[in-house]
């Protein structure tokens, strides 16, 4: 009556156990949208428009002419030309400068003392007012574009009034500020591109979050847990099968969104600001490899924050909290940029947002970078699998509710 | 066989089992009867190893649960409490994933499971997703899923829970063929008629102790009752909890 199965059939038990979750999952809808649609595909698109928007924006606004209200014109008709020639449309005066550009009406309003043309042709200083908001980020090109034609303008009159007086203008500015702009056209899109990083971990995130919640809070609320622990297998291979496949739709969310990024990084027009993106095979490759022990950190990482949940509903509300977590390094990186040391690249979520940006900037990663970030995220993951394993042993985990 | 020697098992302050003995044969049905919240799911889920007893002893064909209990597993086929399914897999998946986990070998596999969805007359269901089912349908397949590697004991915990009276029946001589078969069942019941019914055994647990371990017409004569209701109510000491 008993068949006693061979040690050789038993241990199949890991590869039963991830074929029938990779099988039952490919048949949810609201798994696979979420791991091959919307948690790949949104990062990069939502990416392209945003970097599109910005860097339009931007070039519009170095191109365009740029329209000011001008108070007092009528007294400085050659420095309103200066202006005009640098691309300024002068535009009516406006009763209440301080109003208008905290209205946002204007990004910059110039006004022009009465007293300007007196003064001038005596050769006193006189002043021109410059209102505008500097907390108005979209403002500041326009401030600055207008400020650097108005000193132009001031300093070649100076310069005029020298040479009139038989002396060289090079008496009055004895320092010259040469500005040499050390950045390269990579490291200036890397401002910008400081929360790629963070796309990539909520994609691994994503592509495993359904399975995680429906392998333990999911398989507990509908009660087959029990069952299933009552089968001659170790709870640990069991959670190894369930594990690799979380691993497997997080894997292959990350290979879709590299994939997408490659694809939708030629539509970046990042060549008009002169800067360089290669989102191509060799940074895709690179990512891949920093990522991988990420994708078994947050897998087990998932399944011990869902297992703690009663309910479906539960894991999904502590998972998303989850999902929060990895911000953090993008966002300090992003608002107070730190000298990398040698330890940080060993740090999970650091270390490969660091070497995402380096790839980024065109520095390439080192070896000893790549290894020390491969060492440190493959600790940290056994020891999360560890301790999931260890909380897969507890009697009321299987217990349902 | 299965011999439970003296558990115990407590959750915080609540003595949920309380030293209970009793042995199961081989080619017998043993009926596990008592109110609800008496202890027999817990006793249950220490004999299929999920739980830890506190004290006492588990054995089943002669493996102790504490020394080696995947061993116990293997002997045992279980319908727990707990019924789920896999709605997203057909029945046969949901019965091909488990016999795979017994590490049966992929010929056996087929016959056995497909000589369990004649047995249980599931034929008509086999290849549709279990999501949906009804009670009676979910209850097959579990069995189907419990069975399938061909255990020597088998221990079913309320298994015509939610059934109506033409699956209740099925299932019921469906316990009996497997007892004709030589194996050992066990089954849990808080329903008087059912036990008395089928058992060759009873053992009547309340408040997480045996209070009765008999035939039943032994159960009859020691109470002094002709009905067996009559003889439950007095062992117990309260009708509370039973079902007719």
């Amino acid at each position: 009556m008993n068949t006693v199965p061979t040690k050789l059939q038993r241990s199949r038990a890991f590869l039963t156990v991830f074929l029938k979750e990779v099988k039952e999952n490919l048949r949810d809808r609201r798994t696979l949208i979420s791991a091959f649609l919307t948690g790949p595909l949104l990062g990069p698109v939502l990416f392209v428009m945003l970097i599109n928007i910005t860097l339009n924006r931007e070039l519009d606004k170095a191109e365009k002419p740029l329209p000011v209200p001008v108070i007092g014109a009528e007294y400085a008709p050659n420095l309103v030309d200066a202006l005009k020639a640098g691309g300024v449309v002068p535009g009516a005066a406006v009763a209440d400068p301080e109003q208008a550009v905290r209205k946002q009406e204007a990004d910059v309003v110039l006004r022009i003392a009465s007293n300007y043309g007196k003064a001038w042709r005596k050769g006193e200083p006189v002043q021109v007012e410059l209102f505008y908001d500097s907390s108005q980020r979209d403002a500041n090109t326009s401030v600055e574009r207008v400020t650097q034609l108005v000193e132009g303008y001031a300093r070649q009159q100076g310069a005029l009034r020298l040479v009139a007086r038989g002396l060289s203008p090079s008496t009055a500015w004895p320092l010259q500020v040469a500005r040499r702009d050390q950045a390269t056209p990579q490291s200036r899109a890397v401002l910008m591109f400081a929360m790629l990083p963070y796309f990539f971990v909520i994609t691994i995130f994503m592509g495993g979050m359904y399975l995680a919640i429906d392998l333990t809070a999911g398989e507990r609320e509908r009660q087959s847990l029990e069952p299933l622990f009552a089968n001659p297998v170790p709870r640990w291979k069991i959670l190894c099968g369930k594990l690799a496949a979380i691993c497997t739709f997080s894997t292959a969310s990350l290979l879709i969104t590299l994939l997408a990024f490659a694809v939708v990084g030629q539509f970046i027009p990042a060549e008009k600001l002169g800067m360089e993106l290669d989102l191509g095979v060799h940074f895709a490759a690179h990512v891949l490899l920093l990522m991988l022990p990420l994708v078994l950190l947050l897998s087990a990482l998932q399944s011990m924050v869902a297992a703690f949940a009663k309910s479906y509903r539960e894991a999904q509300t502590y998972l998303s909290l989850l999902m929060l977590v990895p911000i953090i390094p993008s966002a300090v990186l992003s608002f107070m940029p730190i000298k990398a040391q040698a330890w940080m690249y060993a740090v999970p979520l650091l270390g490969q947002n660091l070497g995402i940006m380096q790839l980024l900037r065109g520095d390439g990663v080192s070896a000893e970078q790549v290894g020390l970030c491969l060492a440190g995220s493959l600790v940290a993951a056994l020891i999360a699998v560890l301790a999931t394993i260890q909380l897969y042993r507890s009697e009321r985990l299987a217990i349902s509710v | 066989m299965i011999e439970v020697r003296d558990l115990h098992k407590a959750f915080g302050t609540v003595k949920a089992v309380d030293g209970v003995s009793f042995i199961a044969r081989d080619g017998e049905i043993t009926g596990l009867l008592g109110p609800n919240g008496a202890g027999k799911t817990t006793t249950l889920r220490m004999l299929y190893t999920l739980m830890t007893p506190d004290r006492g002893q588990v054995l089943v064909d002669g493996i102790d649960a504490a020394v080696d209990p995947l061993g116990v597993r293997r002997q045992l086929g279980v319908l727990p409490d707990a019924r789920g399914l896999y709605k997203r897999l057909t029945a046969r998946e949901n019965i091909d994933y488990f016999a795979r986990l017994h590490g049966l070998p992929e010929g056996l596999l087929k016959s056995r499971r497909d000589a369990l969805i004649e047995a249980l007359e599931m034929t008509d269901i086999a290849d549709r997703r279990t999501e949906g089912f009804s009670q009676g349908q979910r209850v097959k397949t579990a069995i189907a899923r419990a069975l399938v590697h061909d255990p020597r004991n088998v221990i079913l915990d309320e298994p015509t829970n939610g059934l109506d009276v033409m699956a209740t029946r099925a299932l019921r001589q469906f316990m009996a063929k497997l007892k004709a078969e030589g194996r050992c069942v066990l089954f849990s019941s808080h329903i008087m008629q059912e036990v008395a019914a089928l058992c060759d055994r009873i053992v009547v647990i309340a408040h997480g102790r045996v209070v009765a371990d008999e035939s039943p017409d032994a159960l009859r004569a020691q109470t002094g009752e002709n009905n067996l209701e009559d003889a439950f109510v007095k062992i117990i000491g309260s009708d509370e909890g039973l079902a007719a």
